[in-house]
């Protein structure tokens, strides 16, 4: 896909996702998926290796949402990827359904792994690039995306340590970069400082960028596996973004859309 | 996997950690897929010849129980059979979500070692002792728990759990002079329990160290008159209902031993499946009280909670009144 067609993708993918969380009639995780649009737009319409007729085809590029909440943008990337019908899209939140609030394992659907409980995988991410490198595959690469609130945890700085000591540069991590998460503002509830040079100092290649531009992410994404380090994207995006009244409004962390704000939000996306 | 009692009593002498090195490293002679992992605790888990030997399918991953759980999903997910050994808190506390998210609810092919569980880390102390760890591990949904009697059953362990693509829990208990049970080879299978000995008076089912002691136990019953049969539970989840069934239409009580905490281990998956059972005997829970325990030599915490054969065979006997 080129520029203008990546740009169409995320467009609709906003759109699909906004009605997507509005017909599951319930309160859904709009604004930290919302912030990943372009991220998961660009990896799935141009970068990541994948074959819907073969999910487990050796040499694919593995994917894994580590910070699962976010899984609005993912569901509807593996619907124009291919991997997930119309109908069993929304399916979403339904009653014993594959498609939940969390990603849950099923190579059918494209999901690598279950998540939900943060900080856990970055960690599996650093096991299946360990795996592929002892394994001489040198054409898959692993990309994990997590979120800012999410390297909170301990466990995000212990996957960290180990990627740069393992030089796993079949490793890509993306951080969703939106400074808030649950309860509010990021940088008061537990101020992650200069997150760049952190990543930094533990030993990764760090590329700082707007989350929300196709074409640097592009360009970072394009370049990968230039040193022996492994390399993490400080993705700055706006929580909410696209959604004049959900960005930067963290009640929309997690929320339900009434017909007025759907139609709304539908109306100002079909307009931009 | 054949053993000889001679083999069985060598690795009783290197103890029940460096037995699960050894195995590991026989392992790895006929298992290409193998990959060992070690949270900065290689040489306590008896890996170092391993390691030597086979550098390409070691992993220290550092100080660091949760990422390793972690790392061992995204090895286990491209295709390896994976070994993660720390001591029992660390896996079944410390990484417990780990445990849970990636060998529970993805069902992956891991093998989480507890070396040094029960009260075999001595003067270490509380920090250190395994004693709730198979009450965790048994509710997690998926999850085998493991805990053999004797070094040759760890050998017999290990190499079932490579053939076996799910999660396992294995929980080392003993030390260095860990008793033998099995003089001769046996038929080891996980989750079917193996009848030591028969008798008609009273049941004893007992998982790992106590296995041994039960034996003694049961000897000394003999010479008061009393049949003790002794069944080893080596697996206690899935606990082995048939063999839980004889035991109950035996009609006689039952005396659960194990080296862990009344709450939550082997006496309680017992007793949860025989309170489904009218009419079944009474369930007599022997092991360590649900407190923290004092700390000492290995050997002088068993006689201080009751652990060894002799005490055990009292506790029995005070239970029927004789």
């Amino acid at each position: 896909m080129n520029t203008n067609e990546l740009l169409l993708l995320a467009k609709k993918s906003r759109i699909k996702i906004l009605d997507l969380a509005f017909k599951s009639d319930g309160p859904s995780h709009l604004g930290g998926g919302l912030s990943m649009v372009e991220i998961f737009s660009v990896l799935y319409g141009k970068i990541l290796k994948y074959n819907i007729e073969s999910p487990e085809w050796k040499d694919r590029d593995r994917f894994i949402l580590s910070k699962g909440h976010g899984v609005l943008p993912f569901f509807v990337a593996l619907h124009y990827a291919g991997f997930i019908s119309e109908d069993e899209l929304y399916t979403y939140k339904k009653n014993e359904s594959d498609l939940i609030s969390h990603p849950v394992m099923n190579m059918r659907l494209g999901m690598e792994s279950s998540n939900g409980s943060l900080g856990h995988g970055l960690s599996m991410g650093v096991g299946i690039a360990l795996s592929l490198k002892k394994k001489s595959n040198l054409n898959s690469r692993v990309f994990v995306v997590l979120g800012d609130g999410e390297c909170n945890e301990g466990s995000v700085w212990e996957a960290v340590m180990s990627a740069a000591h393992f030089k796993l540069n079949n490793l890509v991590a993306i951080v969703d970069f939106n400074k808030l998460q649950s309860d509010g503002n990021s940088e008061t509830i537990m101020d992650l400082g200069n997150l760049e040079k952190k990543w930094e100092s533990f030993g990764w290649e760090v590329c700082s960028l707007n989350g929300h531009d196709i074409e640097a992410l592009v360009d970072v994404l394009s370049s990968l596996n230039l040193t022996d380090r492994p390399k993490v994207i400080i993705a700055h995006t706006v929580k909410g973004k696209g959604v004049s009244f959900m960005e930067n409004n963290n009640t929309w962390h997690h929320n339900r859309l009434t017909l007025t704000t759907f139609d709304q939000a539908i109306e100002e996306l079909n307009n931009s | 996997m054949k053993i000889t009692g001679k083999e069985n009593r060598q690795w009783s002498r290197l103890g029940s950690r460096a037995t699960y090195g050894q195995a590991i490293l026989m392992l790895a002679e006929i298992n290409n897929d193998i990959m060992v992992l070690s949270a900065d605790l290689g040489n306590s888990s008896g890996l170092d010849r391993f390691k030597s030997a086979y550098p390409d399918k070691f992993i220290n991953i550092g100080i660091a129980e949760q990422n390793m759980i972690g790392v061992a999903a995204g090895l286990a997910k491209e295709g390896s059979v994976v070994f993660a050994s720390s001591f029992a808190p660390f896996i079944s506390m410390r990484a417990a979500e780990q445990v849970r998210m990636n060998m529970g609810y993805m069902d992956l092919n891991i093998k989480a070692v507890a070396i040094g569980s029960g009260l075999s880390m001595a003067f270490l102390g509380n920090s250190h002792f395994g004693l709730e760890d198979a009450a965790i591990m048994r509710s997690i949904p998926n999850m085998t728990v493991v805990c053999p009697a004797d070094c040759a059953e760890i050998v017999k362990t290990v190499f079932a759990a490579a053939e076996y693509p799910h999660p396992m829990y294995i929980r080392l208990t003993g030390a260095v002079g860990f008793p033998v049970v099995y003089e001769d080879d046996y038929d080891f299978e996980i989750g079917k329990a193996v009848q030591i000995l028969s008798g008609s008076d009273v049941s004893i089912i007992a998982t790992g160290s106590m296995v041994y002691e039960s034996i003694v136990a049961a000897k000394i019953l003999k010479e008061n008159n009393i049949e003790a049969s002794v069944l080893n539970m080596h697996t206690i989840k899935p606990i082995d209902e048939s063999a839980l069934n004889l035991v109950i239409n035996k009609g006689k009580p039952i005396f659960t031993i194990e080296e862990h905490s009344i709450t939550g281990g082997l006496g309680s998956a017992v007793a949860e499946y025989t309170s489904s059972i009218p009419n079944s005997p009474t369930v007599n829970r022997i092991g360590l009280p649900d407190e923290f325990v004092v700390t000492g030599e290995y050997r002088y915490l068993l006689e201080k909670y009751g652990l060894v054969g002799d005490q055990i065979a009292s506790t029995i006997l005070k239970s029927l009144n004789k």
